[in-house]
């Protein structure tokens, strides 16, 4: 019977490097895996200094969140579809009336929506502060935010002081931004 | 022989030439609301598109069977976009540039998306040697050894033998 000697087997040293190559790889690989799920997990952005961002509005103008430092700025996300968006709607526009003068801005960000349907809606409730698409989804993303309605509040010096999952009320409006205003 | 009195062959002329432009007319009057109403896009068109994406709200959930509002109104965009004469990749490419690249079902190979595609035929190429040489190891193992039995082996049998020997 005949015997076939097996193929040389690598050299130990390539050996290890091979397994050193593929494990490292794997950690790698979990490591990449890990971060983007603590990032889904994280859930909205909460303190600290607020994403900075560019909104181009539906009037075509340009507003960067950079520009309104010095500013109370309150960032809603909202879209046409959302049925609990339309809840808070006339209150976040009587916000802006109220506050407008007292050095707060207003600023609509509309979540993966559609133009038409947006604009219908901004007319429907008669919202007058600035709003605009977020294109890309950048804005959200930054925000991390998890649907809409959430509000955002910044205070003059850029920072992420308060956020509101869901729709908003009047007293809880003024709540947050009374303290913010008064110098 | 017939005779034609001018002002009767006038008259055939004038009927002749109303019957021309009445026969003009209707020949050319099913063209007119045809140029006028565009095709429309059917719901086959719409969806082979729709397929294709997925909206970030309903997250797994693509665009051709997604029942939300959102993706009731962005079929609707899509349909909208194939009136107007768009490709199916300038569609795409309109979502991604208003919701990102994650609408997309089948993402652009490009930064980690690169990924995607690169892992599984290489998970596929590891998984396939390590097969390899683990069979190739059971091979090995399973053969049937072609080399003398060890001498103490050989030893033990020959006392054996020759104990047997001497009880006969």
């Amino acid at each position: 019977m005949s015997d076939t000697p097996a193929p040389p087997l690598p050299a130990p040293r390539a050996r290890n490097l091979g397994r050193l190559l593929l494990w490292s790889g794997l950690a790698a690989l979990m490591a990449l895996v890990g971060f983007g799920l603590y990032r889904t997990q994280a859930g909205p952005v909460s303190s600290g200094p607020a994403p900075d961002f560019t909104l181009i509005t539906f009037d075509g103008e340009t507003i960067h969140l950079a520009d309104l430092k010095g500013q109370v700025v309150v960032v809603n996300f909202w879209a046409s579809w959302c049925k609990p968006c339309e809840e808070e709607a006339a209150t976040l526009e009587a916000g802006w009336q109220k506050y407008r003068d007292q050095g707060v801005s207003f600023l609509g960000v509309d979540y993966v929506d559609t133009e038409p349907e947006a604009r219908a809606y901004l007319t429907r409730f008669g919202i007058t502060y600035p709003n605009g698409p977020d294109l890309g989804t950048r804005i959200s993303q930054a925000f991390r935010i998890r649907g809409v309605p959430e509000t955002y509040f910044i205070d003059r010096q850029g920072t992420l002081v308060r956020v509101k999952i869901g729709p908003i009320d009047m007293n809880e409006l003024q709540s947050i931004l009374d303290p913010l205003v008064t110098p | 022989m017939t005779y034609h009195h001018p002002s009767t062959l006038a008259r055939a002329a004038l009927v002749l030439f109303v019957l021309a432009i009445g026969l003009a007319a209707v020949v050319s009057w099913p063209a007119s609301p045809a140029r006028a109403q565009e095709p429309t896009p059917s719901d086959n068109q719409v969806n082979a598109v729709a397929k294709q994406l997925y909206c970030p709200v309903c997250e797994n959930v693509p665009l051709d069977v997604c029942p939300t509002q959102a993706c009731a109104q962005w079929r609707q965009t899509i349909r909208e976009k194939l009136t107007a004469g768009w490709s199916e990749q300038e569609i795409k490419n309109y979502f991604v540039e208003q919701y990102g690249a994650r609408v997309l079902a089948a993402p652009p190979p490009r930064g980690l998306s690169l990924l995607v595609y690169l892992l599984p035929p290489l998970a596929f190429v590891v998984g396939g040697y390590i097969v390899y040489r683990a069979v190739r190891t059971w091979r090995r193992a399973a053969r049937p050894r072609a080399s003398p039995p060890p001498a103490a082996e050989d030893e033990y049998a020959r006392r054996i033998e020759e104990e047997l020997r001497r009880r006969e």
